[in-house]
């Protein structure tokens, strides 16, 4: 019998551990289409159900339905679908070449690959992204040059960030991409000046901030919501749940909230949960976000609802701490699919030229790949200089770092 | 040429930056419509409006972050941090991103912010208004620290520190916001007026960061200073009769090393003096530079005279506080090894 007046420690847990039945019925799932779309202009306090509940538009038919479609046509769908493709080629061969030793580490995006795809084309030319590690497809969507993520990932002698940066955290002004800085949560409150200042500029461009289910937890996600929504600062403040922070599952840092997307209504900013397996919702939620931010509404929060089908990052093994069967009982299934299946009904794709396609990207993963390893991977070939550890520390190299570059023999 | 204060001059070097260039921006706790808890930013927001300085949520980390952002989008960012003191809260900011933009993105960022914070003790603050945190940046490469020690300099070296490409931690020693303090708390405060670097152009100038200023010309020992220990160390050389040079650094990331070389290669002696605690001190880092420097020019070891190796106490403040007497001490030791 436990003594009614002594307290215990509540520390939750996962549903289910490696070894068990893998089990998601406490994710509930609305029907597709069932979700209202509000205008861009509505109190957050007259929406306070989307925050709760999943935006989804393509059903389980395939079919795209209710008040969030309608929004895309063949050809964009067509080319979205290419860049999850693209997006999971090219994680394929680089993990591949993380276990070859070309590089060091790497981090897919396996069943996440509609929430940056998707997201970027909601963005305009201009637009910046505060990313984490996981939104490759940013880049991809945007179509940033495949080798040139590549000679970042082998740190090669062409690296845009000349060996410094660990492999994946890609820097691109040019793309609206956002020096990655592998410290969590940190860019989430960046990306929300970077949206006042162009405000302050009276400027026409928006902010995305970035940020994990885990890393909410951070205080950063915290000083973000109280500064963007204090100054309606033009920033969609994205949350992707993918469900699992490296071993934690995402209920240590959600507690008792009920949804990371609930967090917003504290601060008075709409906030919406969406399938985030869903290229259409995605986009769809994101355009609605971007809309409002341009419009000078103020910020959005958006809850990417999904599954990090692999691992953590190369130096990680899920199986460790969750079922092995876990991402196949998943209730949202596979974002490729899902649009293949769509565009399959919509009379704009068929299952051959799908195969012809998936070769052709293949390919075009594997000649970018080759021009990549001729400038050199980590342990082999060409390689930024040792001199490039000492420049670019300040605009102007300072005589206490230019002494030291010389006793290394630069 | 106008006489100010050091709270006068910082806010006309930020009066000036922000007339130049309309992407300088000031903000922080209590800066906007109040002007600040020292009154640096008084004015500001009545004349360029309140989008250009304005008032900050209670969140460091917020402030410094979402100034980064700003930085990164073009904008230069002047921020306050009320007290050096409560900048803990933004140091992953600080350290982890501010400090490695650049590097990190081969310029593809920058970041150039400036971080204005009153650092110091003298004004019975306790321990959470009287810090002297300048080593915790002085170790952190990608960043610039300046610490001036008069309204002439605060002025130059702040509009420079705007103007300059890297991200600045700009600490300004509160105890010296109205006059030239020495140590000497149970005298009446001399105000700036009365000072010759009290006297500040009313326009745009600048002094280069990372150049220090002999502040008393001498030939027996060289004292390393900057901000309030600058004062104490001359009232010290004036009241041992000890012929010290004294160099007010200015700047100490990066810092004036051929000054520093230059002077105790004459003198042959050195005295370091700070504030801040002494272990891992920017002392150490100084003593250690002029043993590799200067060791065959040295007639005795160095002596450090810094703030002793506790928190810093409320009542105790002038047994805490370096001093002239302590500096003198230290003089008089140095002399007779």
């Amino acid at each position: 019998m436990s003594d009614p007046d002594r307290l215990s420690l509540h520390v939750p847990e996962p549903a289910v551990r490696p070894g068990g039945q893998p089990d998601f019925s406490n994710v509930k799932i609305p029907k597709a289409g069932s979700v209202p779309r509000p205008e861009i202009d509505v109190a957050p306090e007259e929406i306070r159900d989307l925050a709760y509940s999943i935006i989804r538009v393509l059903n389980r038919d395939g079919e795209a339905v209710g008040p969030w479609a309608g929004l895309l046509s063949d050809d964009e769908l067509l080319a979205g679908l290419k860049h999850m493709m693209t997006l999971r080629a090219f994680d394929a061969r680089m993990v591949m070449a993380q276990r070859q030793g070309k590089t060091s580490f790497y981090m897919q995006h396996l069943g996440e690959e509609a929430v940056s795809c998707a997201f970027r084309k909601a963005l305009n030319k201009g637009d910046m992204n505060f990313p984490t590690y996981r939104q490759a497809g940013l880049l991809i969507a945007d179509e940033y040059p495949m080798v040139e993520m590549m000679n970042q990932i082998f740190s090669n002698e062409s690296d845009p960030l000349r060996g410094r940066q660990l492999p994946i955290m890609y820097s691109s002004k040019e793309h609206g991409f956002f020096t990655i800085s592998g410290n969590l949560a940190t860019q989430y409150v960046q990306a929300v000046g970077w949206a006042m200042a162009s405000a302050i500029k009276n400027d026409t461009k928006i902010a995305a901030a970035w940020i994990g289910d885990g890393s909410t937890a951070e205080s950063d996600f915290h000083s973000a919501l109280v500064f963007a929504s204090t100054y309606k600062a033009p920033v969609i403040l994205n949350i992707v749940n993918n469900q699992w922070a490296i071993s934690t599952f995402q209920g240590i840092a959600r507690g008792g909230s009920g949804t990371f997307a609930a967090r917003g209504l504290g601060f008075g900013i709409p906030a919406l949960r969406v399938d985030g397996n869903d290229y259409l919702a995605v986009y769809a939620v994101a355009k609605w976000a971007a809309k409002r931010a341009r419009r000078n509404l103020g910020p959005t929060v958006i809850e990417y609802v999904t599954y990090r089908v692999g691992a953590h990052s190369t130096s990680d093994d899920p199986s460790a701490y969750r079922p092995k069967t876990e991402s196949e009982a998943w209730p949202l299934g596979d974002p490729v699919l899902r649009l293949k299946k769509h565009l399959i009904l919509r009379g704009a794709w068929s299952e051959e030229r799908h195969t012809q396609a998936e070769a052709e990207i293949v390919d075009a993963v594997i000649q970018a790949q080759k021009q990549a390893e001729g400038h050199g991977t980590l342990h082999a070939g060409g390689r930024p200089s040792v001199r490039d550890i000492f420049e670019g520390v300040y605009a102007e190299m300072p005589p206490h770092i230019r002494r030291q570059r010389q006793k290394a023999g630069y | 040429m106008a006489r100010m204060t050091m709270i006068e001059a910082v806010r006309s070097a930020m009066d000036v930056s922000m007339g130049r260039d309309d992407n300088v921006v000031v903000f922080g706790e209590d800066v906007g419509y109040f002007g600040g808890v020292f009154r640096c930013t008084q004015g500001l927001q009545a004349k360029y409006g309140k989008t250009r300085c304005f008032d900050a949520p209670i969140s460091e980390s917020g402030i410094v972050g979402t100034a980064i952002g700003m930085a990164a989008y073009g904008l230069k960012p002047c921020v306050e941090i009320q007290f050096a003191d409560y900048m803990y809260p933004a140091y992953d900011q600080i350290t982890q991103e501010a400090a490695r933009i650049r590097y990190r993105s081969n310029g593809d960022f920058t970041c150039p912010i400036v971080l204005r914070m009153p650092t110091g003790g003298g004004i019975f603050g306790g321990q959470t208004h009287s810090q002297s945190p300048e080593a915790l940046f002085t170790h952190v490469c990608g960043l610039k620290v300046v610490v001036p020690s008069n309204p002439y300099d605060a002025k130059g070296l702040l509009i420079a520190s705007i103007e300059d490409p890297d991200p600045v931690m700009f600490l300004e020693p509160k105890r010296l916001y109205n006059g030239p303090f020495d140590g000497h708390h149970d005298r009446p405060v001399i105000p700036w007026s009365k000072h010759d670097l009290g006297e500040v152009p009313e326009g745009h100038y600048t002094i280069p960061i990372g150049k220090a200023e002999v502040r008393r010309k001498g030939s027996a020992v060289t004292v390393i200073a900057y901000g309030t220990m600058v004062h104490v160390a001359l009232a010290a050389a004036e009241e041992t009769g000890i012929d010290a040079e004294v160099i007010d650094l200015r700047s100490l990331l990066p810092l004036d090393l051929d000054a520093i070389v230059q002077s105790v290669e004459k003198t042959g002696r050195c005295v370091v003096v700070h504030e801040a605690t002494l272990t891992s001190g920017f002392g150490g880092e100084i003593a250690s530079l002029v043993q590799e420097h200067c060791f065959y020019n040295l007639e005795a070891p160095v002596v450090r005279v810094a703030g002793w190796d506790t928190p810093y106490p409320h009542a105790q403040e002038w047994d805490y506080f370096p001093g002239p007497a302590r500096v003198g001490r230290a003089l008089v030791e140095v002399m007779e090894a």
